[in-house]
């Protein structure tokens, strides 16, 4: 396996107390694997992220293990996990377009980057020419300051220089969100053809959009207030989702064709559990239309069925 | 069109969710910050107690402060109440000291109001228009920046037989502004892109209205630490002129109290306790103030706070 | 009815204003009661813009438009506050929408201050609870609270009652959802289906294709500020003509379908340069080709 998770935790301290966003995730990913994360705003996917990468000061790492190509990933010590980083695990980060140094040429930004990372920018140069050709920018890019670029340019250098070392882990970080329709499609077919080149062994995808991963993604994991809702290949989540998260998440996706006039969608009514104070059993049960009494009482466990899914719900037919 | 209730998904799911974290107002979340923000704390703490003084000293002194009392070069002593001494020509240096603090936060309370009252004028004014009335703004701000105040106070001291303190607030507040301008129109221009203005002109809101209760609450914290700042520095400058010689006619100030001792050979003389106090007053006073100014920014952004 | 007819938005650009910067080329549309017009078009295509001209927010440089053939571009003072009275406007981002040092309530007083100065409080109380029950807030919830103690759902939609105060004709809906949850997006979206079934005609702002086409009627798709193809929204999309719609639509993801490769699909290559005029294709539908 490449990635191993096993029940990571990861919350942050605030004046009111520990806001649990990622609260006992566990779960695979094979090599070569594209595996969507998915879940509405505060559900802890962008936790998990930099829980993985180890970038948010504000984040406490509180227990959990993370195994990369068998060997543990110190995401709880800054300075080990610094020496993982851009080599081994590397991300591509939320707004990654505002996070070029608008002050500095790009060709001289990756030099300083590649610098601080004690590789020799002249030796990789040739390599990077060429991935930035493969993505469709034209070499002299590197003499332009960000400002220069268009949103859909800058997404695609960010994701050459994430991936330049080759990482065994990539973590894209909502990479499609301010993008125009046209240029999603672009960057998401980058995504999947640095993978299918070997520039990069597996990818999470993290996106609240659902039919960007079926487009992309080999397998979709939904996260629900900080837990892990269900894991299962993109085609089971999409076309029979088990838990009734997943289901209600998919059924209210508009897609072309459907008009209101004649198939009326219909949303989840209520908002996600404050994390600060989780209520106890399912953390879904306040808007779940199968909960019962145990749903409020035992926190339903992670099933693993016969066919690889995971679902963690007590009413789910399995 | 009526507003007939419509049959959608109840939102009464709402109620069974908790309350949010932050059950705080905004203003109890900022007291909270503000009694742990050890320079605010310290910061105003002294500013406090230097007013204190400034109210009560002049009651409790027992000579008027320009009163020669006969008594010359005495070191602070108890005997007829010289406590801080008194000057080379026998005035009292507490009475003097009580009463140029008070003046000092005259000045700096007119002249820092009349500056900020400028400055907010013309701030809002070219942040909210733009356009042309912004840069004839800007231009006027650039030309009271560099006309050197020093210059114009000569001069007009020059004219001037006999200068109140209110004068010279009023002329520090006039020439104080320009900085203070720009910050508000730079704060201005970034609030007024916001959506909340443009559903304030949907809401058939008047742009004076807009001004005065949409934006300049928002950055009311801004303006309070603008307001300080130019206290502190109508304070300063009120000092320097009056070292200089141009101070206010017919009373005494920290400022003048430091350029007679100076002219008079304190500092040869080892009368210490002449010009020490007065000039320890000032760095004090204004110092608090910076100081003060720094813990607010703190507690007003709350990405500066420490955890 | 809303008309638009030949508006166009010049912006001076350059160092001292010498350039010329066409951000709306002629664009011509109708709006009727009780009818959903969806403004579909990616960044930089004026969509917003138009919005904003419809909402008077931004002058119009050329053109005419029009509310029931008044023409609105010269109101001012109390005839703009009348007009605001029969249109208003929703933006994309709630937390932007109100003022975070306030209660979100305000927006309400603001209202009652223009419009219904001398209202008895109990009638006032009672007006508002029935705009809150239209968009299915419980008035416990989200009276008296902050902004940043409600969620984006609920802030859109408190907008929404603010607008529906007023008894309004038109609302201008700018990517309402684009920054709401999956979940309450559709809530939302039903809401304005609910209104527009009652009578209101709503232009509705969005880059996300498989929300205009649940939604609306009509259709005005717009690329660098000209209109390119246009008309009911079955037609645009059923049979797209031009081929920045039918590029649009191939790249649309879809949850059932995969995105074509780029070899089918496409058709004639993009041109840039003055755009065509429309053409009548078909019976309701126009396209620039």
């Amino acid at each position: 396996m490449s990635l191993v998770v096993d029940d990571l935790r990861a919350y942050y301290r605030t004046l009111a107390g520990d806001v649990r966003a990622v609260d006992g995730l566990s779960f695979t990913l094979a090599d070569g694997e594209i595996m969507g994360l998915a879940g509405e705003s505060g559900c802890g996917k962008s936790t998990l992220a930099k829980a993985l990468i180890r970038l948010d000061t504000r984040m406490r790492y509180i227990g959990g293990h993370v195994v990369l190509d068998g060997v543990e990933l110190p995401i709880w010590d800054d300075a080990l996990m610094n020496e993982r980083r851009f080599r081994d695990v590397s991300i591509v980060p939320q707004y990654a377009m505002s996070a070029m140094t608008p002050t500095r040429k790009i060709g001289r930004m990756i030099r300083e980057l590649l610098e601080s990372r004690g590789v020799d920018g002249h030796a990789l140069e040739p390599e990077l020419l060429r991935r930035l050709e493969l993505v469709g920018l034209d070499p002299g890019v590197l003499s332009l300051y960000p400002i220069e670029l268009s949103g859909g340019m800058k997404q695609r250098v960010v994701m050459v220089i994430s991936t330049l070392l080759d990482p065994s882990l990539l973590i894209a970080d909502e990479i499609t969100s301010a993008l125009d329709v046209s240029t999603q499609k672009a960057v998401a077919e980058t995504l999947v053809e640095f993978r299918d080149r070997g520039f990069v062994k597996s990818v999470i995808v993290i996106t609240h959009d659902l039919s960007i991963l079926a487009q992309i993604a080999d397998s979709i994991l939904v996260m629900y207030a900080g837990k892990l809702v269900e894991k299962a290949s993109t085609a089971e989540i999409v076309e029979e989702p088990l838990h009734p998260y997943s289901r209600l998440l998919i059924s209210s996706l508009p897609e072309v064709g459907v008009r209101y006039d004649e198939h009326k969608l219909a949303g989840i009514p209520g908002r996600p559990p404050q994390l600060l104070d989780p209520p106890s059993g399912c953390r879904f049960r306040d808007r779940c239309p199968l909960a019962t009494e145990r749903c409020a009482k035992d926190p339903p466990f992670v099933r693993a069925g016969d066919d690889g899914r995971f679902v963690a719900c007590w009413e789910a037919a399995c | 069109m009526t507003t007939a209730p419509v049959a959608g998904p109840a939102d009464s799911a709402q109620s069974s969710v908790p309350e949010t974290a932050s059950q705080l107002t905004t203003t109890q979340e900022t007291l909270y910050f503000a009694l742990r923000n050890r320079k605010l704390v310290i910061g105003s703490a002294i500013v406090i107690a230097l007013l204190a003084f400034a109210i009560v000293g002049p009651f409790i002194a027992r000579h008027g402060p320009l009163d020669y009392t006969g008594h010359l070069s005495w070191a602070p002593t108890t005997r007829s109440g010289h406590w801080f001494g008194t000057t080379l020509l026998g005035q009292d240096v507490f009475a003097q000291f009580a009463t140029g603090l008070r003046l000092a936060f005259l000045v700096g309370v007119v002249g820092g109001g009349i500056a900020a009252t400028i400055a907010m004028l013309i701030g809002f004014t070219a942040g909210y228009r733009g356009g042309a009335l912004d840069e004839f703004l800007n231009m006027i701000t650039n030309i009271v920046l560099v006309i050197p105040t020093f210059a114009l106070l000569l001069v007009i001291a020059a004219y001037l037989q006999v200068r109140s303190v209110m004068v010279e607030a009023i002329l520090i507040g006039i020439t104080s502004w320009p900085w203070a301008a720009r910050a508000v129109r730079a704060q201005t221009f970034s609030l007024v892109s916001r959506d909340f203005v443009d559903m304030a002109r949907l809401s058939g809101r008047s742009q004076m209205q807009i001004i005065f209760t949409e934006i300049a609450p928002n950055m009311s914290s801004y303006l309070f630490m603008m307001f300080i700042l130019l206290f502190g520095g109508a304070v300063l400058i009120a000092a320097t002129l009056d070292f200089i010689g141009l101070g206010p006619s017919g009373t005494i100030s920290l400022g003048m109290m430091m350029q007679l001792s100076v002219q008079n050979a304190a500092l040869q003389l080892h009368l210490w306790w002449w010009f020490l106090p007065p000039g320890i007053a000032i760095a004090t006073l204004v110092g608090s103030l910076y100081v003060m100014n720094v813990g607010l920014d703190e507690v007003f952004n709350p990405k500066l706070r420490e955890m | 009815m809303l008309s638009l007819r030949d508006v166009s938005k010049t912006y001076r650009v350059g160092a001292f204003g010498g350039g010329r910067l066409r951000a709306i080329d002629d664009v011509s549309f109708d709006v009727r009661p009780g009818e959903v017009v969806s403004l579909i078009g990616e960044s930089g295509s004026g969509k917003t813009t138009i919005g904003r001209m419809i909402l008077r927010l931004i002058p119009v440089s050329s053109g005419l438009i029009e509310l029931d053939k008044t023409d609105i571009s010269t109101l001012h003072g109390d005839d703009l506050t009348a007009y605001y009275r029969r249109v208003q406007g929703v933006f994309q981002d709630p937390f932007s929408s109100f003022n975070p040092i306030f209660k979100a309530d305000r927006v309400f007083r603001m209202m009652k201050d223009t419009y219904y100065r001398g209202a008895p409080a109990d009638e006032w109380r009672a007006k508002l609870e029935d705009a809150l029950q239209a968009v299915a807030l419980n008035p416990h919830d989200v009276l008296g609270k902050y902004p940043h103690q409600l969620s984006g759902g609920q802030l859109q939609r408190l907008l929404v009652a603010r607008a529906l105060l007023l008894e309004i004709e038109y609302l201008v809906a700018d990517e309402i959802i684009s920054m709401l949850d999956a979940s309450t997006r559709i809530d939302v979206l039903n809401l304005l289906g609910e209104l527009k079934q009652r009578g209101l005609g709503i232009v509705f702002i969005t880059h996300d294709l498989s929300l205009g086409n649940y939604i609306s009627d009509a259709t005005v798709i717009l690329r660098r500020g000209a209109i390119v193809e246009m008309g009911e929204t079955e037609k645009v999309f059923g049979d797209p003509r031009h081929p920045y719609t039918r590029m649009l639509l191939a790249a649309v993801p879809q949850l059932h379908a995969k995105w074509a490769s780029d070899d089918d699909g496409g058709g004639a290559p993009l041109e840039n340069g003055t755009p065509k005029p429309l053409v009548e294709v078909d019976a309701g539908h126009l396209a620039a080709i």
